[in-house]
């Protein structure tokens, strides 16, 4: 097909191609760099604007997209491809963008190379410019800063859109017919955002559940490392750095396991707390963690409002300040945003570290500290009267009330919460006995220590009780039993019920 | 993405893309006298008072981001250099959007003079609050004396708009990003107009060249355009003309 195109037609097309390639790449990043951008026009030709556009060239930019190149040229099932991300304080990252430039076999023999595709090329840099104004993604990167930052990634190969979410839209931006192929740019751009509108996610942090598809992992490890959209990275605070993602996952999966008791993190919301389903059944021998014992020692002689202090303990900030001070990411990128305040104690169902990690959810359920019954009072409270299924977990010795670990915790972490305060006059400076509180310590000691009941951590806990077997009484047969046999047994059960009638009624009396 | 008859690139599995944006509605211009190749786009915004200058001069410097070059520098040889334009992000101050524009403030300065003399006639016709805008491209044709020089147009862009008025601060604050929104649709349609890559005039020659562009601009040089609108009633039809012909009826009696 060459043989048509003179060799120095088929040599100047291999430029434009390239040189369009290249300022392709340095519109896209431009876009994304979060601030408005303004070239001059120049009457009198410079000769080294290409497509007579006045385009500047971030070196960097150049530099990554002919590493990615690698001195070739999009060529059919060759694209070249520059991905937009966000990612955020926590180190969560999510893709937005991909631009694809792509060559197609449709050729066009008529079309003059030197003048009409030149000029057409051009034509289609102006409307990349005026189409990267209008994606969702302009106004994310717009307001990119101390949240999120915008990152870019060049490949070359095949187009990978499986990051980009369900239904994804796409927007052509133009094609140009050559003599060796038609190019083609165009655009696929995550929608989930677009419903939000980008005041609503600076407002609010990024919190899990915003984006569905958030927790994908991504098929395809980035061949590429990912870089920032900010060219001002050079020089200025290049000391302030986000941990990868990984960093972050393991801060979190630490604080599971290897914690102290003053470095458990977990916080509790009321709304939380006061809406659980208690899961307690009398042939659930399997401890359900701490949820369920803590409940059931607080139900008697307790009304609503559960006073678990959230805390924001040493770990906590120890965390933000690790984040903060902490090593380059293992993508060796540079960003300048710093991270977002966690000390943020409004919205406590978030743990500090597990923003943003599958670990959230369960973070936010599991309840870190304990009331427990502690007092000179619950002398009248044995065991068996409160009827706990999980006795033999309940602290057993009360009498040697200074020796229990429960009633003189370790020592409790300096800094406390606000909210910790108010909900708890005591604070958490130790146990507390014969104060007005009286059903209640707080108490520093976790769930899933080393030394507890429980020969396991928190995480090994959930993963193996995760599928319980089904409950005998709540597995019925369905074969066994008909409908008619159900309604001809309804008598006899009856019966047996009214027998019971009193028994029911001190039942009922207990739970009031 | 790929709708033509090439090859998809392997191994992809997109599936259908989905438009994002209606096309803008083609008319073929034949019968109102405009010459045979005359293209015509029609866009329709639906916006707030104050909103009415930054949505139209969004379209205006779209559409002429794409018909304007650099200045031309013809050499002895009967070749030309071109000049380089610059471009700008303009971001609204009424609207959540930005769009791009040539650098040339002479260019900015006529389009916001003719935008705010259609926002004037707008407010002052007490009407509905409808209107529209045209923005012509057009080609000279120098005819012999006694006549006049033809202007033959190849590519109108015509904007209506619908002002509308709201009452609560909740509704101006989505109006606001609604507006945003429909003109990146415009600016997706505009695009779209412009990649088909239909007739342009010839470049011409140096003795030609104001024939085809305005080389009076100190530092971009659009194709030849003039703007002009009307405000429109309710069926469309211009208020001018229906004064006029009521007042031609009253003659009538």
């Amino acid at each position: 097909m060459d043989t048509d195109l003179s060799s120095q037609d088929r040599k100047d097309l291999d430029k434009f191609i390239k040189f369009f390639a290249l300022k392709t790449v340095q519109v896209i990043v431009q876009a994304r760099l979060g601030e408005k951008i303004c070239t001059r026009s120049s009457s009198s030709p410079t000769g080294s604007d290409w497509f007579n556009l006045a385009i500047k060239d971030i070196p960097e930019v150049t530099h990554e997209a002919k590493k990615a190149l690698a001195g070739q040229l999009p060529a059919v099932g060759r694209s070249m491809c520059v991905e937009i991300s966000l990612k955020t304080s926590e180190g969560d990252s999510m893709e937005l963008e991909i631009w694809c430039l792509e060559m197609n076999e449709k050729c066009d023999k008529e079309i003059k190379v030197s003048y009409t595709v030149y000029n057409r090329l051009s034509l289609l840099l102006k409307s990349l410019l005026a189409i990267t104004r209008v994606t969702p993604a302009y106004r994310l990167s717009r307001k990119q800063g101390r949240e999120y930052v915008i990152l870019y990634r060049i490949y070359f190969g095949e187009v990978q859109l499986n990051g980009l979410g369900e239904g994804f839209q796409t927007v052509r931006v133009g094609t140009v017919g050559t003599p060796v192929g038609t190019i083609t740019l165009s655009c696929a751009y995550r929608i989930n955002l677009a419903f939000m509108s980008t005041r609503q996610f600076e407002r609010t942090p990024p919190i899990m559940g915003i984006v569905i598809d958030h927790f994908v992992d991504r098929p395809y490890p980035s061949s590429s490392p990912m870089h920032p959209c900010n060219y001002r990275t050079a020089g200025e605070d290049a000391g302030v750095a986000y941990p990868s993602v990984e960093d972050s996952q393991e801060v979190c999966t630490t604080s599971f396991s290897t914690s102290p008791p003053s470095q458990c993190v977990f916080t509790v919301s009321k709304a939380h707390f006061q809406t659980p389903t208690p899961v307690v059944t009398d042939t659930l021998r399997v401890p359900m963690a701490g949820l369920a014992f803590s409940h059931q020692l607080m139900v008697p002689g307790k009304e609503g409002g559960v006073p678990l202090a959230p805390s924001q303990p040493a770990y906590g900030t120890q965390a933000d300040h690790e984040k903060m001070a902490t090593c380059t990411p293992s993508d060796g990128a540079h960003y300048i945003v710093t991270p977002s305040s966690s000390e943020d104690t409004e919205t406590v169902s978030n743990s500090s570290e597990g923003r943003g990690s599958p670990h959230d959810v369960l973070e936010a359920i599991l309840v870190r500290k304990v009331g427990a019954l502690v007092n000179n009072s619950l002398d009248q409270v044995t065991m068996t009267n409160l009827d706990i299924p999980f006795a033999m977990f309940a602290p057993k010795n009360f009498e040697l009330e200074d020796n229990d670990p429960m009633v003189n915790p370790p020592d409790s972490p300096d800094t406390e919460s606000p909210l910790q305060g108010s909900l708890h006059s005591d604070g958490s400076s130790g146990g507390s006995s014969g104060n007005t509180h009286d059903d209640f310590v707080m108490v520093d000691f976790p769930a899933f220590s080393k030394d507890d009941i429980l020969p396991m951590d928190l995480g090994t806990f959930y993963r193996e009780f995760q599928n319980p077997p089904q409950l005998s009484s709540l597995s019925i047969d369905i074969g066994a039993q008909s409908m008619a046999e159900d309604l001809d047994s309804l008598p006899e059960k009856l019966a047996v019920h009214e027998k019971n009638v009193k028994e029911f009624d001190a039942f009922v009396e207990t739970l009031q | 993405m790929v709708e033509s008859s090439g090859s998809s690139p392997k191994g992809s599995g997109w599936s259908r893309p989905k438009r994002a944006s209606q096309p803008p509605a083609r008319l073929v211009g034949a019968a109102s006298g405009w010459g045979m190749n005359c293209r015509a786009e029609v866009l329709e915004v639906s916006v707030e008072g104050r909103q009415v200058e930054e949505a139209l001069l969004a379209v205006l410097h779209t559409v002429l981001l794409h018909r304007s070059t650099g200045k031309f520098h013809y050499k002895k040889e009967g070749t030309y250099s071109i000049g380089t334009v610059g471009t700008q992000d303009i971001d609204c101050d009424f609207i959540d959007f930005t769009y791009v524009r040539v650098s040339s403030e002479e260019l900015d300065r006529a389009l916001r003079k003719v935008v705010g003399e259609f926002k004037d006639a707008l407010r002052n016709s007490g009407g509905d609050g409808l209107g529209q805008m045209s923005l012509e491209f057009y080609q000279k044709k120098k005819s012999r004396w006694p006549f006049s020089d033809e202007c033959i147009p190849w590519e109108v862009w015509t904007v209506k708009v619908h002002v509308v008025a709201l009452a609560t601060e909740q509704e101006r604050q989505i109006c606001r990003e609604k507006v945003g929104e429909k003109l990146c649709e415009k600016v997706i349609n505009i695009v779209e107009v412009m990649n088909r890559h239909e007739y342009l005039p010839k470049m011409p020659t140096q003795s030609e060249v104001d024939n085809v562009f305005d080389t009076g601009l100190r530092d971009v040089q659009p194709y030849l355009y003039k703007i002009s609108f009307q405000i429109t009633d309710a069926l469309g039809t211009s208020v001018t003309t229906t004064m006029r012909r009521l007042i031609k009826d009253t003659l009538a009696l």
